[in-house]
């Protein structure tokens, strides 16, 4: 698999935010438009639009239509991922322990062939 | 599965990580002493590992390296006791923040369905060298988590 950089970028500038952290984490609790997610904030709404286009571009986010309405979705991996980087210290050990647990499998499985 | 549980509260120098496995408490510790096993699991994902000694039992000493593209980090450390089975107390320092000694007690307690629970309780000599190596961690998570993030762009492309 090629590494794009700039997709990487794109995703990393987008969270480096904080106010684009502030509409992953209000949509990380259900869908909004841009009116809803604008209202907290002491931004233009042209401004959130722009901010919404970055969290877009960088796959974080997708926008539906629904008659009217353009609600924005958070992808769900992307918030997966968006956890495992704050939380980055507790995936390191998560991933280790797991290679720990193929470990405790293949000798588990070497004692049953033993028998 | 059960996930890790890591408590590092602010302004102290300890990390206490619990973990259940679904094995018992002698694979979990065959796991932990013998290298050739030990060289599977250890360590950041995309490093690789070089064992030069690694002698689990009260007096014995350990040295190992990571390497990967960016450079290599070497750990060493002496096991102070070793009860077969259920703990395993040892120092542990990172080369290139010598001086910066932890001390970790991991313990290994059997449940009744077969599982063990693991107890590792880290003790730093400052909270200023807990923070550095939980720093350092989550170095290794980001990288884990960048590759992830790169999975799931070409995925949504």
């Amino acid at each position: 698999m090629t590494v794009d950089e700039a997709a990487l970028d794109r995703a990393f500038t987008a969270l480096g935010d904080p106010v684009r952290r502030a509409l992953i984490a209000r949509l990380s609790r259900g869908e909004a438009t841009l009116n809803e997610l604008a209202e907290p904030f002491a931004i233009t709404k042209q401004a959130i639009s722009r901010h919404l286009q970055v969290l877009e571009q960088a796959g974080l986010i997708t926008r539906s239509r629904d008659g009217q309405r353009r609600p924005c979705h958070l992808v769900p991996s992307a918030l997966e991922a968006l956890t495992s980087w704050i939380d980055g210290y507790r995936l390191a050990t998560e991933r280790t322990y797991r290679r720990l647990d193929a470990v405790l499998d293949s000798i588990s499985g070497t004692v049953k062939e033993q028998k | 599965m059960s996930g890790t549980t890591i408590t590092a509260r602010p302004g102290t120098p300890f990390i206490e990580v619990i973990r259940e496995f679904a094995a018992p408490p002698a694979a979990v510790f065959r796991a932990h002493r013998d290298p050739d096993l030990v060289k599977q699991w250890l360590g950041p994902r995309d490093l690789e590992m070089e064992i030069f000694e690694y002698d689990v039992r009260s007096g014995g000493s350990y040295r190992y390296a990571h390497r990967a593209d960016r450079g290599e980090f070497f750990f060493r450390g002496v096991f102070h006791s070793v009860e077969d089975g259920t703990r395993i107390v040892q120092t542990f320092e990172f080369e290139g923040a010598p001086g910066e000694v932890s001390l970790d007690t991991t313990t290994f307690t059997g449940l009744p369905d077969g599982r063990t629970r693991m107890h590792s309780r880290s003790v730093f000599p400052s909270v200023e060298a807990r923070d550095a190596a939980v720093e350092n961690g989550m170095r290794a998570g980001i990288t884990e988590s960048y590759e992830r993030l790169d999975t799931i762009l070409d995925k949504e492309r």
